[in-house]
C-alpha cells in the first residue's frame, strides 16, 4: 500500500516540475512592469531602475529562475509587493478561508444534491424529478457573483437576515485562536460560541451562493447514475428477490451509482476553490481567489506563481485521494490495474 | 419518511436561523460606540512609507500613526467643510521654528514619546530624514522636491533642537517637510532591527511601526483590515476623539454602498460617482465633495507625431471634446468644469482653471480643413483599464465626437499594471488621464505636466523652452515676478493645448450623519485625528 502511495506520488512530480516552469515563465510574458507599477506615482526612470534591481528583475531570465528554485527549495516563495507579506505566509492564512468556504458549500450542496438526485431518479416523472430539474438548471444558469449579489441585497440590505458581508467575521468579534484555521472549527474546539456563530452567520449566505452553483451537476450526475443502475438486471433480480426497496435502493443502487458522482464530486471541488474568486470580492472574503487576481492585476509575481503552484499540489492531492476513495467505495477498482 | 424528516429538520433549523437572537456581549456593544468603522477598496501594503512600492492606502496608516515636524492649518472651504490649509504651517513634533535664509532651526517638544516610551530626540528625527534622503525611490524624490537632499543637510544640534540647511532657496522646502514622507521614527528601535545589509531596518518597518503618533496599529491583517488604537499619550495635537478605529477591505463598491446605508459602516471613500450623487439626496448620510486641489482629468495628445504635432488639429480636437455631457453622464455632477471659460487666457496664479474651450464641431471642422485634414485621419485614443468606471464612458463619447469631425479613434484598453509602463514609453498618440500633485502651485504641476524635463507625467512629450524658462522662475520667484510667470505659463499651455483640460475631480466622502470633523487633505487619505463620532 505505502510503495503504491510513493509510485502515485512520483508520477505526480513530473507535472509539478511542469508547473513550476509554465508559470515562471507566463508570469514573465505578462505584459506590464512590476518596477514601472511600484515605483509609485512621481517615479523617474532613475527611481524605476533602483526598484528593478531591487526586485532582482534586471537580471537574465535564467538567472531569475536559478534564484526562484533555490528559494524555492527553501519553501520560500517571496514576497508579495502589494500586500508587502510573503506569500507563503499569505497562501497559508488565506487557503483556510477559501476551503472552509469551499468545503462547506460543498457540503450542503452534496445534502441537497444527492438526495434529490436519488429521489428524481426513483420517482422519474413525478414532481419531484420535474423539481430537480428546474432547480439543477437554475443553478447552472445562475453566475455566482449574480446570486452572491443578490443574495447580498435581499437578505442583507433589504430583510437584514444575514449579517453585513464584510468578511469571515464580524468587525466587533475577534477571530478564534489560530488551530486549523477554520474558524467554525477553531471557534468549536475553543468553545467560544459567539464567534462559532458569527462566523457561521457570516459563512451562510457565500456557500449557499456556491452550493447553489455547485449542486446542478451534483444532482443530474446521482440522477442519471441511480436510473442507470435501477434500469440494470441485478436490480431487477433484487426486487424480485423481494428486498425491501430501502435495500434494493441504498445498499444495492445507490453504492454502485456513486462512483461517477465521486468523480464529479472532485471536479467540482477543485473547480470551485480556484473559481470562487467572485464570491469572495462580493462577500469581501479574505481567501485565495482573490489574492491570485490581485496579484495579477498588479502584475505582482510571485503570489501568482505561489497561487498556481499550490493550486497544482492540490489539484494532485485530491485525485491521489478521489483514487483511494474508489478503491474504498468499489472494491473492483483496484488502484494497481 | 424519510423525505419528510429531512424537510422538516430543514425548516427548523431555517428558522432557527432567523429567530435566534445574535449573542451580543455587553462589550461588543460598548465597543461598537467607541469606533468608527472605515471601509475602504484597497488594503495598505506596509506601515514604511519610505518603503519601496508603499501604496497610497499605506500612506494613511503612515499620516496616522507617525508624527512630522509640522503640519498644515485648516480653513472653511467654500461648501462651510473643513479643509486644509496650505498656507499656514503649525506645530507638530516641533514647538517653533525660526527660518532664516540659509537653514530653519526647529525646537521639538520635550514630553514627547514614541509609543514605547522612548523620548522623542532630534537625533531621531535627523536619522528620519537622512533616511528619506537615502534610500531612494519615492521618498527621497518627494524631498528633492523640497531641496531637501542629502544628510549633511540636516544637524541634531542638541536633543531639542534641529537644524535644516537649504541647498538653494525653495519656497516649498517649508511645506515639504509637512507633506506624509518626512516621517518621525524611532532611530534607537529601528537600528536594533537593522542588520548589516538593511541598515534602514526597511525589511522589519514594512510590518512593524517605529512611531509616535495619535494611533497605533492593534492589529494587522494584510488585505483583510487594520485595527487602530488610540495613542492616549500623544503630546503633538489635541488628544484624537475616536479611540478605535477599523479599517475593513471591502472590495465590492455596491456592498461598501449598502453598508453605508444600514449604518453598518461609518465612513468611507472609493465610491463610484453614481453611488456618490445619489447618496447625496439621502437623509441618512453626509456626503462632502471636495475639488481635488492640483488635479485634473485631462485627453493628452503626442506632440512629437503626426497629426497631433500640427497645434491647429489640437485646437480641433479642444473645440470637438463634448464636455458637457461627460460631465452630465459620465461624472454624473461630481467633478467642476475646467472648460468654457470667458476667454482662453490666464485668470488668476491658481491651477486648475477654467479654459476657452466649448464644444463647438463647426469650428473645430474650420481648424482641421486648415490644418490640412478636411476629411480627417485616424489614431487610437489609450486608457488605464484600472480606472476603467471613469475613462471607458468617457473615451466613448470621445470617440464619437472626434467622429464628427472626421477622426476615427480606435478606442486601446491598457490592463493597470501595464498603464504606467506605456506611460513612459510616450508613443500613445491620445490618452485621457488623470493627474493631481501633493503641493498646490501651478509651477508644481506645470514641471510635472509640462516642463521639457519630460518626467513621465508630462505625458505629451510636450517641450518648449519658453515655458521651460517660465516654470523655472516661477519656482523661485516671488510677488508680481511670480505672477508674470504663471499668467505667462498659463497662457501658453491654453494656446498650444497639448493636453485638453476636461475636469477637476472631486473627493467625495460618505459618513453616517453621526460622524462629524472630516478634513480634506492634499494626500486624499482620511486623517482620524479630528473625527468625531457622536
Amino acid at each position: 500500500m505505502l510503495n503504491l502511495l510513493l509510485s502515485r506520488l512520483a508520477t505526480a512530480i513530473p507535472s509539478i516540475v511542469g508547473v513550476v516552469i509554465v508559470t515562471f515563465m507566463l508570469t514573465r510574458l505578462l505584459p506590464g512592469d512590476p518596477a514601472a507599477y511600484f515605483a509609485g506615482l512621481a517615479a523617474s526612470p532613475q527611481a524605476i531602475a533602483e526598484i528593478r534591481t531591487k526586485l532582482g528583475l534586471d537580471k537574465s531570465l535564467p538567472e531569475q529562475f536559478v534564484g526562484y528554485i533555490g528559494d524555492l527549495l527553501q519553501g520560500n516563495l517571496g514576497n508579495s509587493l502589494s500586500t508587502g507579506q510573503p506569500v507563503v505566509a499569505e497562501i497559508a492564512t488565506r487557503l483556510p478561508a477559501s476551503a472552509e468556504l469551499t468545503l462547506f458549500a460543498l457540503i450542503v450542496a452534496v445534502a441537497i444534491a444527492i438526495p434529490l438526485g436519488v429521489l428524481a431518479a426513483v420517482k422519474q416523472g413525478t414532481w419531484i424529478d420535474h423539481l430537480c430539474r428546474v432547480v439543477t438548471t437554475a443553478g447552472v444558469s445562475l453566475p455566482v457573483f449574480f446570486t452572491g449579489l443578490l443574495f447580498a441585497y435581499v437578505f442583507y440590505y433589504l430583510l437584514q437576515w444575514a449579517p453585513a458581508p464584510t468578511g469571515r467575521i464580524d468587525v466587533f468579534l475577534s477571530p478564534p485562536t489560530h488551530i486549523t484555521g477554520f474558524y467554525l472549527i477553531d471557534s468549536a474546539l475553543t468553545g467560544n460560541l459567539e464567534t462559532f456563530w458569527g462566523a457561521l452567520r457570516q459563512l451562510a449566505l457565500p456557500a449557499i451562493s456556491m452550493a447553489i452553483f455547485s449542486l446542478a451537476p451534483l444532482a443530474r450526475m446521482t440522477r442519471g447514475s441511480m436510473l442507470a443502475v435501477l434500469g440494470s438486471d441485478f436490480i431487477r433480480t433484487a426486487r424480485a428477490s423481494g428486498l425491501s426497496p430501502r435495500t434494493v435502493i441504498f445498499t444495492y443502487a445507490f453504492r454502485n451509482a456513486v462512483l461517477p458522482v465521486i468523480t464529479t464530486l472532485g471536479m467540482v471541488f477543485s473547480f470551485l476553490l480556484g473559481a470562487n474568486v467572485l464570491v469572495e470580492t462580493v462577500f469581501a472574503w479574505p481567501g485565495i481567489g482573490l489574492y491570485a487576481v490581485n496579484a495579477l492585476i498588479t502584475s505582482d509575481y510571485a503570489p501568482v506563481q505561489g497561487f498556481v503552484l499550490t493550486m497544482a499540489i492540490l489539484y494532485v492531492a485530491l485525485n491521489l485521494t478521489i483514487d483511494f476513495v474508489y478503491g474504498l467505495v468499489d472494491p473492483r477498482v483496484r488502484l494497481d490495474s | 419518511m424519510k423525505r419528510r424528516s429531512f424537510m422538516k429538520t430543514t425548516a427548523a433549523a431555517g428558522a432557527a436561523a432567523t429567530t435566534a437572537p445574535a449573542i451580543w456581549s455587553e462589550a461588543k456593544a460598548q465597543a461598537r460606540n467607541e469606533t468608527l468603522l472605515l471601509v475602504t477598496e484597497s488594503p495598505p501594503n506596509s506601515m514604511d512609507i519610505h518603503g519601496v512600492g508603499t501604496n497610497r492606502p499605506a500612506y494613511e496608516v503612515s499620516w496616522n500613526c507617525y508624527d512630522r515636524l509640522i503640519t498644515y492649518g485648516v480653513k472653511k472651504d467654500a461648501n462651510g467643510n473643513d479643509h486644509y490649509d496650505y498656507t499656514k504651517l503649525q506645530p507638530e513634533l516641533a514647538t517653533e521654528w525660526d527660518l532664516k535664509p540659509n537653514s530653519v532651526t526647529f525646537k521639538l517638544r520635550k514630553d514627547a514619546k514614541f509609543h514605547d516610551g522612548t523620548p522623542i530626540t532630534a537625533k531621531d528625527v535627523k536619522w528620519s530624514f537622512d533616511r528619506a534622503v537615502t534610500v531612494g525611490g519615492f521618498p527621497t524624490f518627494q524631498m528633492k522636491a523640497g531641496s531637501l537632499e542629502k544628510p549633511e543637510q540636516f544637524v541634531a544640534v542638541d536633543d531639542n533642537t534641529f537644524r535644516v540647511d537649504f541647498v538653494r532657496a525653495d519656497k516649498l522646502t517649508m511645506p515639504d517637510i509637512g507633506v506624509p514622507v518626512p516621517v518621525i521614527m524611532n532611530s534607537a528601535l529601528c537600528k536594533k532591527n537593522a542588520t548589516a545589509t538593511d541598515p534602514w531596518a526597511m525589511e522589519w518597518c514594512k510590518n512593524n511601526l517605529a512611531a509616535g503618533g495619535a494611533y497605533k496599529v492593534e492589529r494587522w491583517q494584510p488585505g483583510q483590515e487594520v485595527v487602530f488604537a488610540r495613542n492616549d499619550e500623544w503630546k503633538n495635537g489635541p488628544l484624537p476623539k475616536v479611540r478605535r478605529v477599523i479599517q475593513r477591505i471591502i472590495p465590492s463598491a455596491g456592498n461598501r454602498r449598502a453598508l453605508l446605508e444600514r449604518g453598518d459602516a461609518d465612513i468611507s471613500f472609493d465610491l463610484p460617482s453614481k453611488d456618490f450623487a445619489e447618496l447625496k439626496t439621502s437623509p441618512k448620510l453626509t456626503v462632502i465633495g471636495t475639488p481635488i486641489e492640483n488635479a485634473m482629468m485631462y485627453l493628452g495628445m503626442n506632440v512629437n507625431q503626426k497629426p497631433f504635432d500640427n497645434v491647429k488639429v489640437r485646437q480641433a480636437v479642444a473645440w470637438a471634446v463634448p464636455y458637457q455631457q461627460i460631465m452630465d453622464s459620465v461624472m454624473f455632477g461630481q467633478a467642476l468644469p475646467l472648460f468654457g471659460g470667458a476667454d482662453n487666457k490666464f485668470k488668476g496664479a491658481y491651477w486648475p482653471q477654467k479654459d476657452g474651450y466649448k464644444t463647438d464641431i463647426a469650428k473645430a471642422k474650420a481648424l482641421m480643413a486648415e490644418a490640412g485634414y478636411p476629411g480627417g485621419f485616424e489614431t487610437t485614443l489609450s486608457f488605464d483599464l484600472g480606472l476603467a468606471s471613469t475613462n471607458e464612458p468617457l473615451t466613448i463619447l470621445i470617440q464619437e465626437s472626434l467622429a464628427q469631425i472626421g477622426i476615427k479613434a480606435s478606442i486601446n484598453k491598457i490592463p493597470g499594471a501595464n498603464w504606467r509602463g506605456e506611460l513612459l514609453k510616450k508613443n500613445m498618440p491620445m490618452i485621457t488621464n488623470a493627474f493631481g500633485g501633493w503641493l498646490n502651485y501651478p509651477e508644481y504641476f506645470f514641471y510635472w505636466c509640462y516642463h521639457g524635463q519630460n518626467a513621465v507625467f508630462n505625458t505629451m512629450g510636450y517641450k518648449n523652452p519658453t515655458m521651460d524658462a517660465l516654470i523655472d522662475k516661477a519656482r523661485f520667484s516671488t510677488g508680481p515676478e511670480y505672477e508674470a510667470a504663471v499668467k505667462g505659463f498659463i497662457d501658453i499651455a491654453f494656446e498650444e493645448v497639448p493636453r485638453v483640460p476636461i475636469f477637476q475631480p472631486l473627493l467625495n466622502v460618505a459618513m453616517q450623519k453621526n460622524v462629524t470633523g472630516y478634513r480634506y487633505w492634499f494626500h486624499r487619505q482620511l486623517d482620524y485625528r479630528q473625527l468625531v463620532k457622536g
